[in-house]
C-alpha cells in the first residue's frame, strides 16, 4: 500500500465555546485529492471542526481554539499567520447558498479580481471557465448581468461553488452543501464534487449517511466532540470496528 | 363570561385602540398638511420660489423665498454629507469590525444620548465652537451644527440596517480570503445600500427641517448663498420670521414657505425610494 500524503494534518485540536468543550483532542489526517466525509449526529462538532480549518471560527467571538492544523505544510492556527491567505487556499461551500449582492458575472469575477488571479487569461475567460466547471455556463451565459439572487437556489449553490473555486483554493470545505437543495440540484452538486475531486482536497460535512456512502473516499466519524473512528470509505462502511460506529451506521441514532 | 367571549372582547378592545392610534397619527398629518395648504396656497406663486425677497418683503412687498430654499438645500446637503462621512464608518465599525465589548456599548449609548439632545443645544454648542474657531455666523457653521444633529440619527439608522445583513453572507465573503475592510465596504455596504439610502434620507429630513440649530450658527440673510463663510437663509427660519410679523399677507407666506419645505421633503423621499428600488436589484434576500 502506498502511504497517503496527508492533505490536512490535525493534532490535538480542542475547541471551546465559552465553557462548552465542543471538540476534544481531535487528531486525524485528511488525505489529498479525495473526498473525506465527516459524519456524526447533529451537534457533534462537525461544522465547528470544518470552520477551524479555514479559521472562519475566528468570527465566532466566544470560541477558543488550541492544537495544530497543518494544511500543506502551513500552520493554519498560527496566530501570526495571514488569515486571508489561509482562507484563499481553503475554500468553503456553505450550507445555504449566499451569493454576493452583485451580478452572476461579478460573483465569479470577485475573487480573481481581488486576488489578482487570472494567469494570463482574461477575466471573461476565467468566469466562463469556472461557470463551465460547475455546469452553470449554459444556463446563465445569456444573462451574466442578472442579479445572482434571481437564480434558483440550486443554481445559486453552484454559483457559490464557482465563486469559491475561482479563488483557486487547494482545499474545499463543504458544510452540508446539499441540505437546503431539492434532490435534482443536490445531485448536480454531488456530481460536480466527484468531477473536481482529482484536483482538490475536499472535506464534506454531511448528516446524510447515503451521501457519505455515495461520495466519500475516506470517512471521519465524530460523536459528542470526539473522534470515534476513521478510515477509507469501503472499509469504514463494511467493517466498522467501534460499537458506536456500528450503532450509528445501523441507524440506531442519528 | 366564558373564555371565548373574553377573548373576543380583548380582540375588540385592541382593535379599537390600534384603530384610534392610526387615526390620530394620520389625522395629525392630514390636519397639518391641510392647514399649510389652506392658509399658504393663496400666497403661493411663481415669484415665491424663483425670487429672493425684495426690499420691504417683510411688510408685504414682492419677492420670494428663493434665498431660503437654496440656503436650506445647501445646509441640509452639506450636513448630510458630513454626517455620512462620519456616520458610515462609525456604524461599520460598531457592526462589522468591533465585536460586542464595553467600548461599543459606550459608543452606542453616547449616540443615543446625543440623539436625545434638543437641537437648540447643538446650536449653542456649534456657536461656541465657531467662536473658538473664529468663525462668524455662516453656511459652514450651520453645516457643522446640523451635521451634529444628524449624526446620531444617521449612525443608529445605518447600524440597524447593517444588522440585517445575514451573518452567513459575511461569513461566505470572509471565506473568499478577503480582508475585513473588503468585506465591510464591498459586500456589507453593497447589501445594505437600499437601507443606507433610507437612513441618509431620514437624517436629511431631520436636517432640512431643523430651525434651532441654525438660528445662531447660520444667521439669516435675504441674499442667495454664495460662500461657505457667509450667512445663508433657511426655510424653517423663513417660516419663523414671517409668522412673527404682524402682517397677515406675510403670515400667509409663512404657510406657503412651510408648504415648499414639505413638498421638497416629499419629492426627495420619492426620489430616494426610486433610487433605493434600483439599488436593491442585486441585494440577496
Amino acid at each position: 500500500m502506498m502511504q497517503r500524503q496527508a492533505g490536512i494534518r490535525v493534532r490535538d485540536l480542542n475547541i471551546h465555546y465559552g465553557s462548552l468543550h465542543v471538540l476534544k483532542n481531535l487528531s486525524v489526517d485528511v488525505p489529498t485529492n479525495q473526498i473525506t466525509a465527516i459524519i456524526g449526529p447533529s451537534g457533534c462538532g462537525k461544522t465547528t471542526f470544518l470552520k477551524s480549518i479555514n479559521r472562519l471560527i475566528d468570527l465566532t467571538q466566544e470560541a477558543r481554539v488550541s492544537g495544530n492544523i497543518m494544511v500543506d505544510g502551513v500552520q493554519v492556527l498560527d496566530p501570526g499567520i495571514d488569515v486571508t491567505e489561509v482562507r484563499q487556499r481553503i475554500g468553503l461551500l456553505a450550507q445555504r447558498p449566499y451569493p454576493l449582492p452583485m451580478s452572476i458575472y461579478e460573483n465569479v469575477a470577485f475573487g480573481p479580481r481581488i486576488h489578482g488571479l487570472c494567469n494570463g487569461r482574461s477575466l471573461d475567460e476565467t468566469v466562463e471557465h469556472y461557470l463551465r466547471l460547475v455546469g452553470l455556463w449554459e444556463e446563465v451565459m445569456d444573462r451574466l448581468d442578472a442579479p445572482a439572487a434571481k437564480l434558483s437556489i440550486g443554481q445559486q449553490q453552484r454559483l457559490c461553488l464557482a465563486r469559491g473555486l475561482a479563488v483557486e483554493p487547494e482545499v474545499l470545505l463543504c458544510d452540508e452543501p446539499t441540505s437546503s437543495l431539492d434532490p435534482i440540484s443536490a445531485q448536480h452538486i454531488e456530481g460536480r464534487l466527484m468531477e473536481i475531486k482529482k484536483d482538490y482536497t475536499i472535506v464534506l460535512v454531511t448528516h446524510v449517511l447515503r451521501q457519505a456512502q455515495r461520495l466519500a473516499d475516506y470517512v471521519i466519524f465524530l460523536y459528542m466532540g470526539t473522534l470515534v473512528e476513521h478510515g477509507p470509505a469501503p472499509d469504514f462502511f463494511e467493517h466498522p470496528r467501534e460499537p458506536r460506529t456500528q450503532a450509528y451506521l445501523s441507524g440506531e441514532f442519528s | 363570561m366564558n373564555r371565548r367571549s373574553l377573548w373576543k372582547l380583548e380582540q375588540t378592545v385592541m382593535k379599537v385602540l390600534m384603530g384610534s392610534a392610526l387615526l390620530l397619527v394620520t389625522g395629525c398629518l392630514v390636519l397639518i398638511l391641510g392647514t399649510v395648504v389652506r392658509r399658504g396656497l393663496s400666497a403661493m406663486n411663481l415669484a415665491m420660489i424663483t425670487q429672493p425677497p425684495r426690499g420691504g418683503y417683510y411688510t408685504g412687498a414682492g419677492g420670494g423665498i428663493l434665498n431660503a430654499i437654496l440656503g436650506s438645500l445647501c445646509l441640509a446637503v452639506g450636513a448630510t454629507l458630513v454626517a455620512l462621512l462620519l456616520g458610515l464608518p462609525i456604524a461599520l465599525y460598531l457592526q462589522v469590525y468591533a465585536g460586542p465589548c464595553g467600548l461599543v456599548e459606550m459608543v452606542r449609548l453616547s449616540l443615543d444620548v446625543l440623539g436625545g439632545i434638543p437641537s437648540i443645544v447643538y446650536g449653542a454648542f456649534g456657536f461656541s465652537l465657531m467662536l473658538l474657531m473664529g468663525l462668524r455666523a455662516s453656511l459652514l457653521g450651520g453645516i457643522i451644527a446640523l451635521a451634529l444633529v444628524e449624526l446620531p440619527i444617521m449612525c443608529r439608522a445605518i447600524e440597524e440596517v447593517l444588522k440585517m445583513v445575514p451573518f452567513e453572507l459575511t461569513e461566505s465573503a470572509h471565506a473568499l480570503g478577503i480582508t475585513r475592510w473588503e468585506v465591510a465596504w464591498k459586500i456589507v455596504v453593497r447589501q445594505a445600500l437600499p437601507g443606507i439610502t433610507s437612513a441618509i434620507l431620514l437624517a436629511f429630513g431631520r436636517g432640512i427641517g431643523d430651525a434651532a440649530s441654525v438660528l445662531f450658527t447660520t444667521g439669516y440673510t435675504d441674499r442667495l448663498p454664495t460662500s461657505l463663510l457667509r450667512p445663508v437663509a433657511s426655510l424653517p427660519l423663513a417660516v419663523f420670521f414671517q409668522l412673527g410679523t404682524p402682517f397677515p399677507v406675510v403670515q400667509e407666506r409663512a404657510y406657503a414657505s412651510a408648504l415648499v419645505l414639505t413638498v421638497m421633503v416629499l419629492v426627495i423621499s420619492v426620489f430616494s425610494r426610486l433610487a433605493s428600488n434600483r439599488l436593491s436589484r442585486y441585494v440577496v434576500k
